[in-house]
């Protein structure tokens, strides 16, 4: 009995609220330039006899044919692959260390990479500008020490904003290594060990092919939502940086083209699907382990 | 200390140095008298008595309290729901979608969410029971949607990691699937529905990129106001915030863990008791 009625609930929830259909149609509406909502019904009933359906593919040839939109897909996908490289390469290294960190110490640590992650995002984006600036602490510091002689412009370029993306992601990154890591049995390494291993060819055989799945979450928890991100390319990347997150918050604030944000937004989602089955996949299948211990 | 270990104190050294400093030098940064960052200026709290007499921000974090105590609230009751579903009903039909449908706002850039949630409010405008002007209400909507997925995957993990045996005997000693759901599982998931809780506020105080896309033209969050603030440069206003805001997150985060660890060795204490005897 009780049973029934969550399941209709659930079913109820996930008809309910699904805007992506809405996106979809409003994508192959036309823009209309005077009245609200500024895009044309794609049904409407002429003389109240007959339906009329119009099916609008302007939006998206208008992406295929303007290079703009297609140099911001590729932008993104770059910035987003290699901060996630990034991410990997700073966030593995703590996780394996926190997970093999004394017990006393592991709770303060963890507690230490989430901490961040509970204070406010846009702020932790902020601090780099003060950080990056011509007249930030990093300039201050070179010059003092003499490394260079005049500011390096580091805010308002990409450097900035990969930056931004690695440090604004990172706790994503070590969270699930650290759980995948965590649960690793140690006498494997140390059977490695004994029969005449090296320390490092043990964890290239043993520990590296175990996290596979804690690398694949964790990167996908950076990727993706690095892929549409907005904030840091508008507040550290330069001007001229393309990031799809942007062009589409600018086509829908500035432009106030509803139809044109929208197919940027299903062909950024169509970009993503892969990516985000692959997450949930993974998902489920820890689900299903933890179930089963 | 072999090399192995030398290495991974490094990593933590520099890793935790890369995610502090940035923080530490804004702390630092809003007791600066002068405006400029690169003088010192000296130790003053001018900038906190600034910020305290700045009307419009003051009304922006009120708004955004509200929205955020009323989505943390709103997305525990939904996402729990859901979290139940997904580890205690097994598998029926379109359980597949359900999850994904439920996860899909976990890992979706920002920019899909807002917009989306957006074209949707515009659609259900002309529906009675829905509100005409976008603010508050839109705003919560579209937050309570994008944080109950991270209430059921905390309150799912934690009902999979506990066995239903004990739902199962009370259900055979006779007692409602009510009663049981009150005094078992609520019990037992409380927890999670607490950082469920706290997550939740804390995501929906944090977010700009959905409000920015759901709100009207007159209401103004936090985050909406710092993003127009900081978009022009740095000003120690700024600091002195974000001071407040670490320094508030910082106790209350360390506060909870101190409660959850003591809870825990209690727990311990009197399943010890519990065997022994």
């Amino acid at each position: 009995m009780a049973k029934q009625s969550y399941v209709s609930l659930g079913e109820r929830l996930m008809l309910g609220i699904d805007p992506f259909v809405i996106v979809l149609k409003i994508s192959f509406a036309e823009t209309r330039w005077l009245g609200s909502p500024p895009y044309s019904p794609l049904l409407e009933w002429v003389d109240a006899q007959y339906l009329q359906i119009r099916f609008n593919l302007g939006n998206y040839l208008f992406l295929l044919r303007d290079s703009l939109y297609l140099d911001a897909f590729l932008s993104s996908l770059k910035v987003a692959a290699v901060s996630t490289v990034f991410c990997l390469l700073i966030g593995y290294p703590m996780a394996y260390a926190i997970a093999r960190a004394d017990t006393r110490w592991r709770n303060i640590l963890l507690l230490l990479v989430i901490l961040p992650f509970w204070t406010s995002f846009l702020l932790r984006v902020y601090a780099w500008m003060g950080l990056l600036g011509n007249n930030g602490l990093i300039n201050q510091v070179l010059m003092a020490v003499g490394i260079v002689s005049e500011p390096v412009t580091m805010l308002n370029t990409d450097f900035a904003m990969y930056i931004g993306i690695v440090y604004s992601y990172l706790p994503f990154m070590i969270l699930p290594l650290y759980s995948n890591l965590e649960k690793h049995d140690v006498t494997l390494l140390e059977a490695a060990v004994d029969l005449g291993c090296k320390p490092f060819r043990a964890f290239l055989s043993i520990t590296l092919p175990l996290s596979v799945s804690g690398i694949i979450a964790g990167s996908m928890l950076v990727f993706i939502p690095a892929v549409g991100e907005f904030v840091i390319p508008r507040l550290l990347g330069g001007t001229d940086s393309l990031m799809i997150g942007r062009v589409l918050w600018d086509e829908y604030f500035l432009n106030r083209n509803w139809p044109i944000a929208s197919a940027v937004a299903i062909a950024l989602l169509i970009l993503l699907v892969i990516p985000i089955m692959i997450f949930q996949r993974f998902q489920m299948q820890e689900a299903g382990a933890s179930a089963r211990r | 200390m072999n090399n192995r270990s030398i290495f991974l104190l490094t990593a933590l050294v520099f890793g935790f140095a890369f995610l502090y400093i940035p923080i530490l030098s804004m702390i630092v940064y809003s007791f600066n008298e002068s405006r400029l960052v690169t003088v010192w200026g000296g130790f003053s709290v001018k900038w906190y008595g600034e910020l305290l007499g700045n009307r419009q921000m003051l009304q922006a974090a009120w708004l955004s309290l509200r929205i955020a105590t009323v989505t943390a609230t709103g997305a525990v009751i939904i996402g729990t729901l859901a979290g139940l579903v997904l580890a205690r009903f097994g598998k029926f039909r379109g359980r597949t979608l359900f999850a994904g449908m439920v996860t899909a706002p976990l890992v979706m850039p920002e920019v899909i969410t807002g917009l989306s949630l957006l074209l949707l409010f515009v659609a259900l405008a002309p529906l009675p029971f829905f509100p005409d002007a976008r603010g508050f209400s839109t705003i919560t909507i579209a937050h309570i949607t994008l944080t109950m997925s991270y209430v059921t995957v905390v309150v799912q993990s934690r009902l999979s990691s506990m066995d239903d045996s004990l739902e199962e005997a009370a259900m055979d000693l006779g007692a409602r699937p009510m009663k049981v759901f009150l005094t078992i599982t609520l019990p037992i998931i409380a927890p999670a529905m607490v950082s469920g809780w706290l997550l939740a506020f804390t995501l929906s105080m944090d977010d700009l990129v959905i409000a920015s896309f759901t709100s009207g033209p007159s209401t103004n969050t936090l985050p909406m106001m710092i993003f127009s603030t900081v978009r022009r440069g740095s000003t120690p206003e700024i600091n002195a915030l974000a001071t407040i805001m670490v320094a508030s997150v910082t106790v209350f985060v360390v506060a909870a863990g101190v409660m959850m660890s003591r809870q825990e060795r209690r727990r311990q204490a009197d399943m010890r008791l519990a065997a022994s005897k």
